[in-house]
């Protein structure tokens, strides 16, 4: 009896350890190469050519003085963070006063309404970019942050309808009722007692929407050419193409690049991973 | 509990329509102009002759028939549409498959289950971009990580990117290192609803881990498996930043990494390698990949579906 349970006890101690194994090795392939770019940002061209695998000689900050004064790094940083912060929070902003409406009122056609903005989330956007450039160039805003911002807007305002009619729908009708029969204006109700109860749906829209703001390439690639309007991942093609043999400084702006989503990932990887899959697994 | 809402509808009807009409407003513009616009124009500018950024006629299906069947252009149309397929087959296998081997094993709550969930999703977060780069630095020829990591088990340099045979794999390795920590997610969010009940009742009933996986949780999470098999799908219809950074910026040896969605890029606002600008054939080959993505995902919901059962 007792050798059978130790085979048994074995037998998954085999089987825990392999799959232990298994997530360490696919631990290494997805973390290996991030460590090699930010050590490679500390190394000189000759150092990255003659010695991949050592760390870095001296943790000097060549490459990244070379990155901040040569090139438009930071500008592109600073034209990324100006464009999501602006498109976030008017995706946040109107796309809750209209969840807000079909939620918590009834109206005649609040179900086509709804209908209308879900089968926004059915149409690639990217598919539409011609006559999406052709409208932005007669509205005057192609090579803008307006027009950027637009596109990002109607991009992200479907899914966020979607998330925060579902949430608005939950909160209890009394605190409405109660504050209504105390006379306060439905504004008043909406701005100081259902949005500050909305905040959880608020974060996973907010951060649903910045990331593949954050991270797109495809829209400022159509829609700016101005150097100095592009976005980080724009700006990394052109900051590729002027140091194409300088694989220092190229580890360097790529890190540099990854760096700001990476902390922010670390620091709110629970509230990341259900932003970015709750679209998926809803 | 209606009363309240009945009072304030008889004593202010006209404010109350007014104050739900603004707030819709804003949101309802937006979608009209920058979605309901554009998407309607898509389908009727592929009709059309162009001159420049102006439709100067209507031509009927002469775009189509050009992506179609007029040479080089067809060529390139299904050069394209091969290597997307190809990169939704290998997708499903091998990004899928490793992404179902780690659900499971992060199922298993073992210690330590959480940092990997973290660690898996990391390169999600980061862009197309730096990932696209990165990768080519690694894959450089002479001096790329990935060669020399090979040059020390003795296997001579191969030039990833710049060979047909290797540059499509390469860059949907890219792809998978990329992406893999979401269908994983997924996945595991799927498995992690099969109730504890349903499991320990097939334990007591002798099913072994086999068992268990075949005959319970791969019928049950069907819905997580539709899911992942119709974004795979959808999002090998929209590839476009990796081969863009890692081969379409240079171009690919015998265009083997154009895919459709940087073809349509190229067609409608042009290249250095086909020299064609033309709205006319971007929206022909918008309207076929819309019609392709709805159309095969509009099946495939349906057929994946009636195998998905309710709990």
């Amino acid at each position: 009896m007792s050798a059978v349970v130790g085979t048994k006890q074995t037998g998954e101690l085999l089987k825990n350890g392999a799959i232990q194994l298994m997530l360490a090795i696919n631990a290494v392939i997805m973390i290996y190469p991030l460590f090699v770019m930010v050590m490679s940002s500390f190394k000189t061209n000759a150092e990255i050519f003659s010695s991949p695998f050592a760390l870095p000689a001296h943790f000097s900050l060549a490459n990244a003085e070379r990155v901040w004064s040569e090139t438009n790094f930071v500008r592109y940083l600073a034209n990324s963070v100006g464009i999501t912060m602006a498109a976030v929070a008017m995706i946040l902003l109107f796309s809750t006063m209209a969840a807000y409406a079909i939620a918590r009122y009834q109206f005649r056609l609040s179900a086509l309404v709804l209908m209308f903005f879900l089968s926004g989330m059915t149409v690639p956007l990217k598919l539409a970019i011609i006559p999406l450039f052709i409208q932005l160039d007669s509205l005057g805003l192609v090579d803008s942050y307006a027009g950027l911002v637009l596109v990002y807007v109607a991009m992200g305002i479907p899914s966020a309808v979607f998330i925060m009619t579902g949430f608005l729908r939950t909160l209890p009708r009394e605190l409405e009722e109660s504050a209504r029969m105390d006379g306060a204006s439905e504004f008043r109700i909406m701005r100081s007692i259902m949005l500050p109860l909305a905040r959880p749906a608020l974060v996973i829209v907010a951060i649903q929407n910045a990331v593949p703001i954050w991270n797109d390439f495809f829209f400022p690639l159509v829609l700016i050419t101005s150097d100095n309007l592009k976005t980080l991942p724009q700006g990394l093609t052109v900051f590729v193409g002027e140091f194409t043999t300088d694989w220092g400084v190229l580890f360097t702006g790529l890190t540099l690049a990854a760096l700001p989503i990476t902390l922010l990932y670390i620091v709110l990887s629970k509230q990341f991973i259900s932003g970015i899959t709750q679209g998926a697994v809803k | 509990m209606n009363s309240g809402r009945r009072h304030t509808k008889k004593a202010f009807p006209w404010r109350r329509s007014l104050w739900i009409a603004s707030l819709l407003t804003p949101a309802l513009v937006v979608m009209v102009l920058f979605v309901l616009w554009p998407l309607l124009s898509a389908f009727r500018l592929a009709f059309y002759e162009f001159n420049g950024l102006q439709p100067t006629g209507f031509i009927g299906f002469e775009n189509f028939r050009k992506v179609l069947f007029e040479q080089p252009y067809s060529d390139w149309t299904y050069n394209a549409l091969k290597h997307n397929i190809i990169a939704f087959a290998a997708l499903m296998v091998f990004e899928n498959g490793t992404a179902f081997l780690l659900a499971y094993a992060l199922l298993k709550a073992l210690p330590g289950h959480r940092i990997h969930q973290v660690i898996v999703f990391l390169p999600v977060v980061l862009s197309a971009v730096i990932v696209g780069f990165l990768w080519k630095l690694f894959l450089h020829p002479l001096f790329g990580l990935v060669n020399q990591t090979l040059a020390l088990v003795g296997i001579g340099a191969i030039p990833w990117l710049g060979n047909e045979h290797t540059a499509l794999g390469s860059v949907l390795f890219a792809n998978i290192w990329h992406w893999l920590g979401f269908p994983t997610l997924v996945l595991l969010a799927g498995m992690q609803r099969v109730s504890k009940e349903v499991i320990e009742a097939a334990r007591l009933d002798g099913a072994g881990d086999y068992a268990l996986m075949t005959k319970i949780i791969w019928p049950l999470i069907a819905p997580s498996v539709t899911i992942v098999t119709i974004l795979t799908f959808i999002g090998s219809f929209n590839w476009f930043e990796i081969p863009y950074v890692m081969a379409g910026l240079t171009g690919s040896p015998g265009g083997a990494t154009d895919v459709l969605g940087l073809y349509f890029y190229r067609t409608a606002f042009g290249s250095t390698t086909t020299g064609i600008q033309d709205f006319g054939q971007g929206s022909a080959l918008a309207v076929m990949m819309f019609i392709i993505v709805a159309g095969v995902t509009a099946i495939a919901l349906r057929y994946l579906r009636r195998r998905e059962i309710e709990l």
